[in-house]
């Protein structure tokens, strides 16, 4: 049993992630999957339908499902399913609550919407729920709404999000920002409703064929009338109705669905249903691909799910002949958000954290070997997922905070492996499945704001210094991360446990040293780099600015803790607290300079992520404080083994 | 030796001493990045940066007390600490080779720094379509220039730096046939249509625009894209009196002219300027966006360089990450104006420039050499180790 388990859990674990290859459920029989592998263009990059769906769910309420907490079952199945409602079908989609607004975080923005007492609280139909609702494990409130429920009071959203917005985002009170965030989920929301056809259109498919007749004879009309000749008057009422329709959806809609002219890779030229119809008031006839999409409305609602397969299925390979590589990529994306490697990744970096910590416990061999394996599987979805994710944008892996996370993460459990191949002592297989799953978290929570492959402003765009500074200086970052890690393994084994012996100890330093030594070279060449950067954009080599200043403490710190070393000021534990305090300067500059909303390099305010900053900053003093406690008060090291 | 200078001997070479300055350095640099906030970018490297030492004005006082060491004190030491230590300790081996290059890569890039920080001049130039520019103006100094028009051929010029002016005193100059006294100096103002009379306490201008507005003082702006207007009353007196008091501010587009003893003058106050011996023209600028966004996909401006000395004459594309570097001065696309039709363009001179790279290429070439040797020593510890048993 003990020589097959590692074998055991690798295969489980292989299994596990190969079951995300498998394409989503799909309870209804309309062809969704091929629906959200569309490629629309939208914040200039052309992307499946299937992203516009999570994005836009992600940015309007913080999560991809669509539900209600009464009823068990989604309200949607998918979001592609909840995005074709709101195309299609919006009587339908106003009801579903997507909007969060939590009575909790924001209560001005709750009586600003009018919600009531009986809107906001839940109650639950049976009493066991009732009885988990009032010990808090299920919600006892409603934190999403529907856009029905939001509709009376939105006159009055826009009017305080317009007083807002000219006050600058850092000093805006809580209520300013919310209400600008609710409002921006809200215009969101009215965008994908006016992207392919009018809302309030009872039939948009007649209403296109209808024009679309009438457009000869129309057009001959709209002249005649110029001239001040008699003229079709009905055949101008058309025309006029449907000059209005269209510039409204012009005005409205984001997602640019009609490609350009065959052959033409321009994203430039791709239009939104809007430009287009108003086009075909000279071209005399009505794009195809809106048509298309009219008629996919049409079998929608008509619950027609034949006809939307067929139409669906021809569209899709038709923009797959005319634009082969949008294709492919709108094809692999839809499949890798359904696969969701990260989030894979992150249970299997869970289990074999556990594996891992319990191998210092029992079957040190055995387990540890387990650990392993699921570190390296993670180890390969994680790669794979950023592989995939620098195709997709034709970017170095490193665009974003998001991605930097990724990163982050990715660098350090790949230093963590190359320590376990080495020691083989289950310390790399703890540090890599703790730092692995926090970065895929705090990923996962950076996610929340939208599209994380989003355009890059033209100061940042080359991928020559992305590739180079901006990877070379997060490795460092990554290494500064491990080096603390292992040091706060070294410290809560030392003084809680008696598990850290005399060799376990050195290795640790020795561990910790090294990666020192790697983290000082990576952030000092990644900082330097990024002057030279700096130097040949904007004309000085190092400008003070918060985010550069940060990578700096970095390198000061690491420079600090070598130089004690060297000039043997600190030992083994002095090390370790050192090394600890670099988690602090990482976290620093990492997510506390974004937070001072200043300087060219910031990504963006983000109030929630600084309460937990403040606390990883104060469980790092303790732990520092931990470390400085007198040795025979540690656990490990009494007497009896501190004879080494 | 004397017990004193090894004392003074043993600090200066002293790792605990490096330490001490590193942390120094950090805490600096940390309480700098969040005073960012209140002063921007500028304020905060002059005050902790390009200092000897931090400041902190008693408030209610003119009384300023030094609390910290600033960035010239701690980079000073940490460059004597460096220096110091390396005579003392140096013996060329193979072994220090890396520890020793990472060092002198260092001592180079503080020196660097240094000369940035005095040598270097950062101007902007702002171009129409169509305009040529001989010179590019400082983004935060301004200059009162005296101009003296009498012969169409040539201007006679005198610049005053703003510095001078803000200390509110006379100022004579062999150029000019009169004095220029400074009655009032604000460091930000604005200027607003009204009886000058009108606003008791401040002097009141009897001449050119000066005698139809008010000045109105504004608190110091600290925002990277804004930049204090400061305005001045300046009288000019001659050896028969007075000739009258001006206002001059930068607000004011044109010159003010007036006649001295047969001669035409001009004030302007304007920003500083540094002419170049060739002139660039703008001949396009275009402005690219991702489809559907507003997020700038890129700028880049189409310039024109001719040298005076007709030895240059070339066209230029210069756009993000990709300036000009002409004539010891490098020219960046940092910005555009008014519908697309004008670009702003940074220019810097920095006689130190490269000494960066090079102190970078030393630095990591060091640190590689010496951790390499470490790893090396490592990984045959273990192996011998390994083969041991």
């Amino acid at each position: 049993m003990k020589k097959i388990l590692p074998l055991l859990i690798l295969l489980l674990g292989a299994v596990y992630l190969a079951s995300s290859l498998r394409p989503p459920p799909n309870n209804t029989a309309f062809d969704l999957q091929t629906f959200g592998r569309l490629p629309v263009l939208m914040s200039g990059r052309i992307k499946p339908l299937d992203t516009v769906a999570r994005t836009s769910l992600l940015t309007m309420q913080g999560r991809q499902r669509v539900s209600d907490p009464t009823i068990s079952e989604p309200l949607a199945d998918s979001p592609i399913q909840w995005l074709a409602d709101v195309f299609f079908n919006p009587t339908k989609a106003d009801d579903y609550p997507t909007f969060r607004i939590s009575a909790s975080d924001s209560p001005e923005l709750v009586s600003l919407m009018g919600l009531t007492e009986e809107q906001i609280h839940i109650t639950y139909d049976n009493s066991t729920k009732r009885a988990l609702a009032m010990a808090d494990f299920l919600p006892g409130t409603r934190t999403r709404f529907s856009y029905n429920q939001l509709r009376p009071k939105l006159a009055e959203l826009d009017r305080q999000a317009r007083l807002a917005e000219p006050v600058e985002n850092q000093v805006r009170t809580g209520f300013q920002k919310q209400v600008v965030v609710a409002r921006d989920r809200l215009v969101l929301y009215l965008q994908l409703k006016t992207s392919l056809q009018v809302p309030d259109s009872p039939d948009f498919l007649k209403e296109l064929e209808l024009f679309e007749q009438a457009l000869p004879a129309g057009i001959h009309a709209v002249l005649a009338k110029q001239k001040g000749e008699a003229h079709d008057q009905v055949a101008l009422k058309v025309m006029m109705t449907m000059a209005e329709r269209a510039s409204y959806l012009e005005e409205l809609g984001n997602l640019r669905v009609v490609p350009p002219a065959a052959g033409d890779t321009d994203p430039t030229h791709w239009r939104p249903t809007g430009t287009a119809l108003i086009e075909a008031f000279s071209a005399g006839h009505v794009d195809a691909t809106i048509m298309d999409y009219a008629r996919l409305g049409h079998a929608w609602r008509a619950g027609d799910s034949a006809t939307f397969n067929r139409i669906v299925g021809a569209l899709h390979d038709n923009l797959a002949a005319r634009y082969p590589e949008a294709m492919r990529k709108s094809d692999l994306e839809s499949r890798f958000n359904a696969a969701e490697p990260f989030y894979k990744s992150m249970t299997l970096y869970a289990g074999a954290f556990f594996l891992a910590i319990f191998s210092w416990l029992k079957w040190p061999e055995t387990l540890a070997r387990s650990a392993f394996y699921l570190i390296l599987l993670a180890f390969a979805a994680t790669s794979a997922g950023i592989l995939t994710r620098m195709w997709l944008e034709g970017r170095p892996p490193v665009t974003n905070l998001y991605s930097s996370a990724l990163f982050i993460g990715w660098g350090s459990v790949g230093l963590c492996l190359v320590l376990e191949k080495i020691y083989r002592n289950a310390i790399g297989s703890v540090a890599a499945g703790m730092i692995g799953f926090v970065t895929l978290l705090i990923a996962h929570h950076l996610s929340l704001s939208g599209d994380t492959m989003e355009m890059m402003r033209a100061v940042l765009d080359t991928n020559l210094w992305l590739a180079t500074h901006v990877v070379v200086v997060t490795t460092g970052y990554a290494a500064t991360f491990l080096a603390g890690f292992l040091a706060l393994i070294y410290v809560l084994r030392g003084a809680l446990t008696k598990s850290l012996d005399r060799a376990t100890a050195d290795a640790l330093t020795r561990m910790v040293y090294g990666i020192v030594c790697f983290a000082t070279l990576c952030s000092l060449v990644g900082t330097v780099l990024g002057g030279i950067w700096a130097d040949q954009s904007w004309g000085r080599f190092w400008g003070w600015d918060p985010k550069e200043n940060g990578a700096l403490m970095i390198v000061v710190w690491n420079a600090v803790i070598l130089h004690c070393r060297w000039g043997g000021m600190v030992k083994q534990r002095g090390l370790m607290a050192l090394a600890i305090f670099g988690n602090v300067v990482t976290s620093w500059s990492w997510f506390g300079v974004n937070m001072l909303g200043v300087g060219l390099h910031s990504y963006g305010f983000m109030d929630a992520a600084f309460y937990w900053l403040i606390a990883f900053v104060a469980s790092q003093l303790l732990l520092i404080a931990l470390a400085l406690i007198p040795l025979d008060k540690w656990r490990s090291f009494r007497p009896a083994t501190t004879t080494a | 030796m004397n017990a004193v200078v090894r004392q003074f001997r043993d600090f200066f070479v002293s790792l605990q001493l490096t330490v001490v300055l590193l942390i120094l350095s950090l805490l600096l640099v940390f309480v700098a990045t969040l005073d960012q906030v209140n002063l921007g970018i500028w304020a905060v490297q002059a005050k902790y940066f390009r200092s000897f030492f931090v400041m902190w004005q008693v408030p209610g006082s003119n009384v300023a007390i030094p609390i910290f060491p600033g960035g010239y004190f701690i980079g000073g030491m940490l460059l004597t600490n460096l220096i110091c230590a390396h005579v003392y300790r140096f013996a060329f081996n193979f072994k220090k080779l890396g520890i020793q290059l990472a060092h002198s890569g260092l001592i180079l890039l503080l020196l660097g720094e240094l000369i940035t920080g005095l040598l270097q001049v950062d101007n902007n130039m702002r171009l129409e379509e169509g305009e040529t520019k001989h010179y590019s103006e400082s983004f935060r100094d301004n200059e009162l220039a005296i101009l003296d028009r009498t012969n169409p051929a040539y201007d006679d010029v005198v610049a005053i730096p703003e510095a001078v002016l803000a200390d509110e005193g006379t100022i004579q100059h062999p150029k000019l046939p009169f004095v220029v006294k400074v009655k009032a100096y604000y460091a930000n103002a604005t200027l607003q249509m009204g009886d000058p009379a009108g606003r008791p306490g401040a002097p009141v201008a009897t001449q050119g625009i000066g005698a139809r507005v008010q000045v109105l003082p504004l608190a110091l702006t600290y925002k990277p894209d804004e930049r204090n207007l400061p305005a001045v009353f300046v009288e000019i007196i001659g050896p028969a009196g007075s000739a009258g008091t001006w206002v001059v501010s930068p607000v004011v587009g044109m010159p003010q002219t007036f006649s001295f003893e047969g001669h035409t003058w001009e004030l302007v106050f304007r920003f500083k300027r540094t002419y170049h011996p060739f002139a660039l023209t703008l001949l396009k600028f275009s402005h690219d966006k991702y489809p559907g966004t507003e997020i700038p996909k890129n700028f880049s401006s189409r310039v024109r360089v001719k040298s005076d000395d007709g030895r240059d004459d070339r066209e230029v594309l210069i756009y993000m990450n990709n300036p000009l570097r002409h004539g010891g001065f490098t020219f960046y696309q940092a910005g555009f104006e008014n519908n697309d039709k004008v670009t702003i363009l940074q220019v810097v001179g920095n006689p130190g420039w490269l000494l960066p790279y090079i102190a970078c290429i030393m630095m990591g070439l060091g640190l590689v050499i010496q951790f390499g040797q470490s790893l090396r020593g490592f990984i045959r510890k273990r192996t011998a180790a390994a083969a041991a048993p």
